[in-house]
C-alpha cells in the first residue's frame, strides 16, 4: 500500500472508517431488493423467448383472468415515442429504442427482451400466469456475428435505420448505425517514415459487469398521478428523468429514493423495471416490488460491447512511434449507440505520436442493447493498442515502459478528439512502474510479463450539494449521488477539510430526488470531483454566511473575521473570543435563522486519469490454464481523498479487466441464446484465482479541482487486458509476433497456440 | 400447502409459515425480513446469502425452508453483539474491504465460519475458504487483508 | 401454482414407501443440484423426498475393513476427517472440489453420484477404489459397482421406488493409495471440463501390482479404463508408463464439444491429468 499524505490537510488523504460502514456490515443497509411497502405486491416480465422475430400478437386474456393477478402491461400501455437520439446524462439516447427495450412493440431484437409483465400477489402467481400469455411471433433469422451484421445480405434489425456517418445518413438500410472518423496529421506519411510497423487486429466478447445485486425497484402510483420508487441505481435522478420521458410525465410527478447499490460498473446508469413496474402498479392500485433473478441479469441488462480492433504502429528504429492506425467496431448489441467515440478517442491518447487515424463503426446485433461498462469502449481499444505497442518494443528491443516513455503524452500534448493535456500524470506513473521492484524481478519458466497502459477522460457534469447545520453544530451533507463505492466517506473527508470541524461532526448523507437539487449519474468518475467539488463550494457558502453571523455576534466588521479550524476567528488585538461551529449553531435563531447553505455546480476540468499495468502469469502448456502470479498497479489519482477506497478501485478494475482477458465471455449458440446464463459458466474472478493486488498511487494534483482530485474509477479497468495478453503471449514464447489476439483467452486457445508454437 | 416450521434464528426460537419450494434466503429475506442475508443468484454460486445452518456454513438458497424445522440457523443479524461490531465486521471496515457491500454480509458469516475452525489460517486457506464468495468490486486484496488481520486479533482476544 | 409436497422421512423404509406412492418425485440429499433446477426451472418435480432426516443414510463409518458412507452425508462431514482423507486422499480431494465451501456444508457423495453428471468429480475417485453401491427398493436390496451405477448424462440405473442406501468402499490394502486431479478454468466453482483418478497398488519390489484408472467428464458417464490401467501394471511407474496410461486415457474418452471445453482439448487434458495423477497416486502409494 502506498499513497503520500500531504502534510498541508488534516482530513483528506486519511484512511477513515465510512459512515455507512457499520450498516454494511451487520447486514442492516437497504439494498433495492430488501425493501417493502404494506400491501405490495410482485411484478414479473415475460421475456422473448427468440432473439429475433416479429410479434403478430399478444393475449394476456387467460392470464389476466387467473386468481391472484392483478395486472398486466405490454407495450400497449407506453405512450409513443418518437425516434430520434437526444443528449442525456452521460451520452446519448434514443428514446423510442429505450421504449423498446423496456417493453418490445413490434419486433424483439434479443433472447430475453421483454415482451410483457404480470403483477401478482405473488412472485409464484405471478410466474405462472407469464406461461398463460400467448405471444405469436414470426422468427426471423438472427444477426449474430459483428463482421457478419455489416454484411448487405444480413438480415437487416432495423428496417429504417441507415448509416450515419461525418456527411450525414446513408441511403440504404444497414446494421451498421454509424461510422466515424478521427484523424491528425497524415498517417500514410507517418508509415512511410517507420523503421517498423506492425499491423494485427484483437477480438474481444460480450462481457458483463457483474455486478452481484440483481436489478430491483419498488413502485407506488397513487390516485393523484404521482409515483415513488425506491430502487438502486448510479442514479436516482437518471432513474426519474428516464421514467418521466418513457411514461411521458413531468419529473415533478416522480419521486426516486436511492437504496444502497449493489455495484453497477456503469450497468446501472439506465433503466429496465422501473417504467413497467409503474404501469403495474397504476393498473393494480397497489404498490408493486420487481427483482430481476441471475438468469434476466445477464440475458437481458446491459452488457459491454464485444469488439473488433485493428490497430497498425509504425515506429522509428529508436523507438519514436511515427504512425498510429485504428479501425474500431463495436456492437452496440439491438439498439445503436455503443461506445465507439469513446473508445476511438482513447485508444492513442497516451501517445504524442503526430499522426494518426482512428475510424470507428457501431453495429446492431440480436444481443442485449450494451450499456457502460467502466470506461467503456476504453478496454477494447487499449486491448489492441497496448499489444502492438508491446511487439513493436520487441522489434525493436527496446524496454516496452522505456518505449512509452519515449512517446507518453505529458502536459500541453494536444489529444486527438481537441483538448490538450492540463498536468497529467502518465510519465510519472511510467516512471515509477519502470523502477518498481516487481518490474526488476526474475521470472520463473513458463511464466510471461506484460505491461500496459491505459486512459480514460473522467467526466464532471451536473452536481448539487446541500449542508445542512444542527442545532448543536454538526454538518449534515446532502448529495444526490448513490454511494457506489464508498463515496459518502470521501464527502465527509471533504466537507471536514473544508469547514475545518473534525470527521466525526459530519453526517454525509444521499438525498432523495426532492430533498437536493439534481445530480447526474454516478457514472464517468464523476461523483469524488463533481460532486465532491460541490460539498467544496457548499461549505465555502456557509463558511460566508458563519462568518457574517459572526461578525453580527462580535460586532465587528465582517471582513475582519477569518474561519479557521472551524471556528470564527477575530484578529487577536480586538480581544475577541472565537466563535466555535457549534455555538454560531445555537445562537442561530438569533443570528438569522438555521444555517444552511446549497451549492451546485456543472463541473469543467475533470482531470483525466493515467493507469499503468505491470502483471505476470505462468502458463501451464499442458493445459492451457493461466495462473496471474503478480499484479502491480499504478495510477495517476490527482489527490487520494482516501487512499484506501482509490486503491479498492485500482484493484477491483485491475481484476475485472483480468477476468475480461482470461475467462469471461457470453457464449451464444446459433438461435442466439446465450448458454452461460449464470455465475456458475460465466466466471468471474474467485479470490483463489489471484495474487494480492499491489498499488502505487500517483498524486499529479488536477488543476481543476480545489483539492486536486481526479476521478478513479475507470482508468483501473483499460490496461489489464492488454497487460494480461501480451503476458501470456510473452509466457508461451511468442516473443515478438502474438499468436493469442482473441479473449477470452481460455486454456482451449492457450493450449492450441502454446502446442503450435512448441511445434 | 405453506408448513409450520419453527426453528431457532440468531439464539431466538421463531417459527415461521413457508411453501415447500421456498428457499430458506428467500424465507428469511420476504417472510421474516431479514434482509442482512443477500440475493445474487439463487444457484449457490455468489455466497452472498451465506448462513449457518446447525453451525455448517451454506448458501441459504440452497436450502428449502421446510428443511430448517428444529435446525438452528445463524445469519448476519446475529454477529455483532450488543452494539459491538465482530472482530471481522470491524477489521473489513478498517481495511475498507467492501466498495459496494452486497457480498459483505455473505463474507462476514462465512470468514467467522473459517475463523471459528481454523485460528490462523494462510492467505491461500483464506482465498480458498472464500472462493464461493464472489466480490466484484475489491478484487479480494482487501479483504484477505483484512480476514487475516482479524484472525489475529482473534488469536490475541482468545 | 405450487404443488410441490415435501416429504422428511425418518427411517429407510418410509422412504421407500413415500418413493413408491409418489409417481415422479426425486429424492433430496444436499439438495445442490435439485433446488438448483428448480430454481432455474429445470426440474419441477411433485414432490421431494429428503433424506437427510433418515439417520441410517447418514452413516459415516471408517473400520479396518471398509468405510461406510452414507449417501446423505454432507461432504464437509467427511473432508474434516483426517482418518478418511489419509486411507482415501483421492476421494476426499474430489469431495473438496465440489463447489464452495458452503456447497460442501450440503453437497454429498450419494448426490453427486445419483445426479449422475458426467463431470461429478466424486464418481471417478469412487471408481477407482471399487466402492459398491447399496440399492433399496420394494423387492429388496441390491448391489451394483460405482462403475455401472450410471447410465448416461442424468441417467442413473435406480428404477422407480429405489434410493441408493450405502456406498461402500473397500479398504486398499498396504501399498495402495489414489488421486484425483481435474481441470477447471478457474481454481474453484466450475464443472470439471476434465477429471481423472488413480489408484495404484505397489510391492515391496516397487512393482506396480494393480491399478485403476477412471476418467470424468470425457464420455457420457464417468468411465474405468482398464487399458490405462494395464498400462501401469506391472512396472515401477516410471515416466513411460504414466505416459502411456494418459495416451490409454485419451483413447478412450469420446468427449463431446460443449461451451466449457472442446472434444480435441479434452482428450489431450485426460491424457495430462491422467499422466499427473497417477505421478500423485505413486508417490503416496510408496509411502504407504
Amino acid at each position: 500500500m502506498s499513497g503520500q499524505t500531504s502534510s498541508e490537510y488534516k482530513y483528506i488523504g486519511t484512511r477513515s472508517i465510512r459512515p455507512d460502514g457499520a450498516d454494511k456490515v451487520t447486514g442492516r443497509a437497504n439494498y433495492g431488493a430488501d425493501f417493502f411497502l404494506p400491501g405490495m405486491v410482485h411484478g414479473k416480465i415475460l421475456r422473448s423467448p427468440l432473439a429475433h422475430a416479429k410479434i403478430l400478437s399478444i393475449d394476456v386474456s387467460a392470464a389476466l383472468a387467473m386468481p391472484g393477478v392483478l395486472s398486466i402491461a405490454t407495450s400497449e400501455d407506453l405512450p409513443d415515442m418518437n425516434a430520434g437520439t437526444e443528449s442525456a446524462g452521460e451520452g446519448e439516447v434514443d428514446f423510442y429504442d429505450f421504449s423498446c427495450n423496456v417493453l418490445a412493440r413490434e419486433k424483439v431484437l434479443y433472447h430475453g427482451q421483454a415482451v410483457a409483465a404480470v403483477a401478482a400477489t405473488s412472485e409464484a402467481i405471478a410466474r405462472s400466469a407469464l406461461d398463460k400469455i400467448v405471444v405469436d411471433y414470426e422468427e426471423l433469422t438472427p444477426v449474430l456475428d459483428l463482421l457478419g451484421a455489416q454484411k448487405s445480405d444480413s438480415p437487416l434489425l432495423h428496417k429504417n435505420q441507415t448509416t450515419e456517418g461525418p456527411k450525414g445518413k446513408g441511403k440504404t438500410p444497414s446494421n451498421i448505425a454509424k461510422q466515424m472518423m478521427l484523424a491528425r496529421g497524415n498517417v500514410d506519411e507517418g508509415f512511410s517514415e517507420a523503421d517498423v510497423v506492425v499491423e494485427k487486429t484483437f477480438i474481444s466478447p460480450i462481457v458483463h459487469q457483474g455486478y452481484i445485486e440483481p436489478h430491483a425497484c419498488v413502485v407506488r402510483t397513487n390516485e393523484s398521478n404521482q409515483i415513488d420508487v425506491w430502487c438502486s441505481s448510479q442514479g436516482h435522478f437518471m432513474v426519474r428523468s428516464f421514467m418521466a420521458r418513457l411514461l411521458a410525465m413531468d419529473v415533478s410527478n416522480i419521486k426516486v429514493t436511492p437504496l444502497e447499490i449493489g455495484g453497477g460498473f456503469g450497468g446501472k446508469t439506465v433503466i429496465y423495471l422501473e417504467p413497467v413496474a409503474a404501469i403495474l402498479s397504476r393498473k393494480a392500485g397497489r404498490p408493486v416490488k420487481m427483482v430481476m433473478d441471475r438468469e434476466e441479469v445477464f440475458r437481458a441488462t446491459g452488457p459491454g460491447s464485444s469488439s473488433i480492433v485493428k490497430v497498425k504502429v509504425g515506429a522509428k528504429s529508436d523507438g519514436r512511434i511515427v504512425a498510429m492506425e485504428a479501425d474500431i467496431t463495436l456492437n452496440a448489441g439491438a439498439f445503436k449507440g455503443s461506445p465507439m467515440m469513446p473508445s476511438m478517442m482513447c485508444v492513442f491518447t497516451p501517445y504524442t505520436c503526430p499522426n494518426m487515424k482512428v475510424t470507428g463503426k457501431d453495429v446492431v446485433t440480436n444481443t442485449p442493447k450494451v450499456a457502460a461498462y467502466r470506461a467503456p469502449g476504453a478496454p477494447q481499444s487499449h486491448l489492441a493498442a497496448e499489444c502492438v505497442v508491446n511487439e513493436i518494443a520487441k522489434r525493436l528491443n527496446i524496454d516496452p515502459i522505456d518505449l512509452r516513455l519515449l512517446n507518453a503524452v505529458d502536459e500541453g500534448s494536444p489529444t486527438i478528439y481537441g483538448p490538450k493535456f492540463k498536468a497529467i500524470g502518465l510519465k510519472a506513473a511510467l516512471t515509477e512502474a519502470r523502477s518498481h521492484p516487481h518490474y526488476a524481478s526474475a521470472l520463473s519458466d513458463n511464466q510471461g510479463r506484460g505491461v500496459a497502459c491505459g486512459f480514460w477522460f473522467n467526466v464532471g457534469l451536473q452536481s448539487s450539494a446541500t449542508i445542512n447545520i444542527t442545532e448543536s453544530g454538526k454538518a449534515v451533507v446532502i448529495t444526490g449521488n448513490p454511494d457506489i463505492g464508498g463515496s459518502r466517506a470521501s464527502m465527509a473527508l471533504m466537507a471536514a477539510e473544508s469547514l475545518g470541524i473534525p470527521l466525526d461532526q459530519i453526517k454525509p448523507i444521499i438525498g432523495d430526488t426532492e430533498s437536493v437539487g439534481y445530480n447526474d449519474v454516478t457514472g464517468g468518475s464523476r461523483t469524488t470531483f463533481a460532486s465532491g467539488g460541490a460539498v467544496i463550494k457548499a461549505a465555502e457558502n456557509l463558511i460566508q454566511d458563519l462568518k457574517r453571523r459572526a461578525a453580527k455576534l462580535m460586532d465587528i466588521d465582517v471582513e475582519l473575521v477569518q474561519w479557521i479550524d472551524g471556528q470564527a476567528v477575530a484578529p487577536a488585538d480586538l480581544d475577541k473570543k472565537p466563535l466555535s461551529l457549534a455555538r454560531l449553531a445555537r445562537k442561530a435563531g438569533a443570528t438569522g435563522g438555521p444555517l444552511t447553505a446549497t451549492a451546485t455546480q456543472t463541473a469543467r476540468g475533470a482531470g483525466p486519469s493515467f493507469a499503468v499495468n505491470i502483471i505476470d502469469v505462468e502458463v501451464d502448456k499442458e493445459t492451457g490454464s493461466v495462473d496471474v502470479k503478480r499484479v502491480t498497479v499504478l495510477q495517476d489519482a490527482g489527490k487520494a481523498i482516501h487512499p484506501s477506497y482509490v486503491e479498492g478501485q485500482m484493484q477491483g478494475g485491475a481484476v475485472q479487466g483480468i477476468g475480461w482477458a482470461l475467462n469471461e465471455e457470453f457464449v451464444y449458440n446459433e438461435k442466439g441464446v446465450m448458454e452461460n446464463p449464470g455465475f456458475l459458466d460465466y466466471r468471474i474472478p474467485l479470490a483463489s484465482d489471484l495474487p494480492m493486488i499491489d498499488t502505487v498511487i500517483i498524486e499529479v494534483p488536477n488543476p481543476g479541482h480545489p483539492y486536486g482530485v481526479r476521478g478513479v474509477g475507470e482508468a483501473p479497468i483499460c490496461p489489464p487486458m492488454a497487460a494480461v495478453t501480451s503476458a501470456v503471449n510473452d509466457a508461451i514464447g511468442c516473443g515478438a509476433d502474438f499468436q493469442l489476439t482473441e479473449l477470452p483467452l481460455s486454456p482451449v486457445k492457450v493450449l492450441d497456440a502454446a502446442e503450435k508454437l512448441m511445434g | 400447502m405453506a408448513t409450520h416450521v419453527k426453528t431457532t434464528i440468531n439464539n431466538e426460537a421463531v417459527e415461521f409459515l413457508c411453501e415447500p419450494h421456498e428457499s430458506l434466503s428467500s424465507v428469511l429475506r420476504e417472510r421474516l425480513h431479514l434482509t442482512g442475508t443477500k440475493e445474487g443468484c439463487t444457484t449457490g454460486d455468489c455466497g452472498a446469502c451465506s448462513v449457518m445452518l446447525d453451525d455448517r456454513l451454506v448458501c441459504s438458497c440452497l436450502v428449502l425452508g421446510v428443511e430448517t424445522e428444529g435446525m438452528s440457523i445463524d445469519t448476519v443479524e446475529g454477529v455483532a453483539k450488543a452494539d459491538k461490531l465482530h472482530p471481522i465486521q470491524e477489521k473489513l471496515l478498517e481495511h475498507a474491504a467492501l466498495q459496494c457491500g452486497i457480498c459483505t454480509p455473505g463474507i462476514v458469516v462465512s470468514a467467522k465460519a473459517l475463523l471459528e475452525k481454523k485460528a490462523d489460517p494462510t492467505e491461500e486457506e483464506v482465498r480458498f475458504w472464500l472462493a464461493g464468495n464472489l466480490c466484484r468490486c475489491t478484487g479480494y486484496d482487501k479483504i484477505i487483508r483484512a480476514v487475516l488481520d482479524a484472525a489475529s486479533v482473534l488469536r490475541e482476544e482468545a | 401454482m405450487d404443488s410441490l409436497q415435501y416429504f422428511a422421512p425418518t427411517t429407510l423404509q418410509e422412504a421407500v414407501q413415500l418413493l413408491e406412492t409418489n409417481s415422479g418425485c426425486r429424492i433430496m440429499a444436499g439438495g445442490t443440484d435439485l433446488i438448483v433446477q428448480m430454481h432455474i426451472g429445470t426440474a419441477s418435480p411433485p414432490a421431494i423426498v429428503d433424506i437427510k432426516k433418515i439417520p441410517e443414510l447418514n452413516k459415516l463409518q471408517l473400520s479396518d475393513s471398509d468405510l461406510l458412507l452414507g449417501p446423505a452425508v454432507s461432504g464437509a462431514s467427511i473432508t474434516e476427517q483426517a482418518d478418511i482423507a489419509a486411507i482415501y486422499p483421492g476421494l476426499v480431494e474430489a469431495i473438496d472440489l465440489i463447489g464452495s465451501t458452503q456447497v460442501q456444508g450440503r453437497c454429498s457423495v450419494g448426490g453427486n453420484l445419483c445426479n449422475a453428471s458426467p463431470a461429478a468429480d466424486t464418481v471417478p475417485s469412487l471408481i477407482v477404489n471399487n466402492a459398491v453401491c447399496e440399492i433399496h427398493g420394494a423387492s429388496g436390496v441390491r448391489e451394483v459397482a460405482a462403475e455401472s451405477f450410471n447410465l448416461g448424462p442424468g441417467k442413473n440405473c435406480l428404477s422407480e421406488g429405489e434410493i441408493l442406501s450405502l456406498i461402500r468402499l473397500p479398504k486398499p490394502v498396504p501399498g495402495s493409495a489414489d488421486a484425483y486431479l481435474r481441470f477447471i478454468p478457474r481454481t474453484e466453482m466450475d464443472i470439471a471440463v476434465v477429471g481423472a483418478a488413480v489408484s495404484v497398488t505397489i510391492g515391496g519390489d516397487g512393482v506396480c501390482s494393480a491399478a485403476r484408472v477412471a476418467i470424468g467428464a470425457v464420455a457420457p458417464t464417468a468411465l474405468l479404463v482398464p487399458e490405462a490401467a494395464k498400462a501401469l501394471v506391472g512396472t515401477d511407474l516410471n515416466d513411460q508408463a504414466l505416459e502411456n496410461a494418459g495416451a490409454a486415457a485419451s483413447q478412450a474418452a469420446s468427449p463431446i464439444s460443449d461451451k466449457r471445453g472442446t472434444a480435441e482439448y479434452r482428450i489431450k487434458v485426460v491424457g495430462v491429468l491422467t499422466r499427473r495423477a497417477a505421478a500423485i497416486a505413486k508417490q503416496r502409494a510408496l509411502q504407504n
